[in-house]
């Protein structure tokens, strides 16, 4: 059951060093800033993190790998315009990358919260990213193999909780939120808001609290809202 | 009945002439995915009786026009972190859903730009294999192989002079077999299990175009 912690320290607390370790957010929407200082400020090391991209600036993501604390980074899209602490990294070898179309990162933690062993997928059939991955054609197409990514703590932003866990988003913020709170052993939540049970309509709950483990509210505007967004 | 836009077949298509002809291709209710970049242009031409939605692939159904500096709001992002806003009916959802909608089917049409495009419509348009490139793939392989069909924007020629529409891609391939048309400023392309049918040409002659690409058109 979901307990509330008093802060971001807390709530990353015990994660152990080679951790597999998911991280919320699209570019910034939805990128839990104060966790992952959080989780710099933990020093724990040789973490491989699974976000969409590869971190923006020298905030949030980018200096978690900046600070060293990542071995490998599982993502879609590591280059963009303001990647430059990953391009560094990476050129230096000092970062492993495994690239995932976006799709099949979604759908391959998708897989593991949901308890399914693997699943065929026609993404990148013929393409040098399903190179030695099993293949079969069923009823006339063709897949590929593709098993799970299963998280030992997901890190994740959500616009409101109550105490039990129950989770709602804001506009594309949401965008990864769900999936890596299935995924992951622990999942850790900050929220803008935490209400009593009750305060949430059941209705419109989208990660049911059985899915969360810690949650913390973080309030005010994060360092990478507006400027994130105006890229 | 869809009235096409008209324009002048002596010159190449403008970018925006292109965007606005591949406007008027999308039947009205489809939804469609616009990518990234180029292709979002597309979204400036549909005249808004068409009713047809836009989705963008991290989350949304409903894609308003890009977001002015007052409106920007940082949750609210398309494909391309770009800034927009959200129209009557607008949903939202998570990134499993959002390409379970392509990968399932559901979708109509998505417009993405492209390095090379094979008569066969192989796409390449993730990679170019440079050394020392870092690779980035974000949608592009769930979206070539998920929407129904596949419609490629791009200028016909690199910088060099070189076609992009070409026997086989020499690029790393995004799809096999996944692109159904391709808008270029010198013509519009049907690839069909036939062959290459040249819709319509811009600023070249029909022969002249065959051979530059160095292709035996199919007769529609």
């Amino acid at each position: 059951m979901a307990t509330v912690v008093s802060d971001a320290d807390e709530a990353v607390s015990g994660i152990a060093d080679g951790s597999t370790v998911l991280i919320g957010g699209f570019g910034t929407a939805g990128q839990p800033v104060e966790l992952i200082d959080a989780l710099i400020r933990s020093g724990v090391r040789d973490l491989a993190v699974v976000n969409n991209n590869a971190g923006n600036g020298r905030v949030g993501l980018a200096a978690l790998l900046a600070n060293g604390q990542v071995r490998k980074i599982i993502c879609s899209f590591p280059r963009q315009a303001d990647s430059y602490v990953f391009d560094e990294l990476y050129r230096a070898g000092k970062v492993e990358l495994e690239l995932v179309p976006q799709g099949n990162l979604a759908e391959r933690m998708r897989a593991a919260g949901a308890g399914i062993g693997a699943f065929y997928c026609p993404t990148g059939v013929g393409t040098p990213l399903s190179e030695g991955k099993e293949r079969r054609t069923i009823d006339g197409r063709d897949y590929v193999l593709e098993y799970p990514i299963k998280g030992d703590v997901a890190l994740i932003k959500a616009l409101r909780a109550d105490t039990l866990g129950n989770l709602v988003y804001r506009k594309t913020a949401r965008n990864f939120g769900p999936v890596m709170a299935m995924a992951a052993k622990i999942t850790v939540v900050q929220a803008g808001e935490i209400v009593p049970p009750g305060g949430i309509d059941p209705e419109v709950v989208i990660t049911p609290g059985i899915f969360v483990d810690r949650l913390v509210q973080v309030t005010g505007v994060g360092p990478l809202t507006r400027a994130g967004a105006a890229r | 009945m869809i009235m096409q836009p008209a324009f002048d077949a002596t010159r190449p298509l403008s970018r925006d002439d292109l965007a606005r002809l591949v406007a008027a291709d999308i039947p009205p209710g489809s939804y469609v995915n616009l990518g990234i970049g180029q292709p979002t242009r597309v979204a400036e031409f549909l005249d808004t009786s068409r009713r047809v939605i836009l989705h963008t692939e991290n989350g949304m159904l409903g894609v308003g026009p890009q977001a002015s500096a007052d409106d920007v709001d940082p949750d609210l992002l398309n494909a391309g972190k770009i800034p927009i806003t959200e129209t009557p009916g607008a949903a939202y959802f998570d990134h499993a859903e959002s390409f379970a909608m392509m990968r399932g089917g559901h979708l109509d049409i998505c417009v993405l730009g492209a390095f090379q495009v094979s008569f066969a419509g192989d796409l390449a348009n993730w990679h170019t294999g440079a050394p020392g490139a870092i690779p980035a793939v974000g949608g592009a392989m769930d979206i070539a192989i998920g929407a129904k069909e596949v419609f490629v924007l791009m200028a016909l020629f690199s910088k060099d002079g070189s076609p992009k529409l070409v026997p086989a891609c020499t690029y790393p391939l995004t799809g096999v077999a996944c692109v159904s048309r391709v808008y270029t400023d010198y013509g519009v392309f049907v690839l069909t299990d036939h062959g290459v049918v040249a819709r319509e040409t811009y600023g070249i002659e029909r022969n002249d175009l065959a051979e530059r690409l160095r292709v035996t058109f199919h007769e529609a």
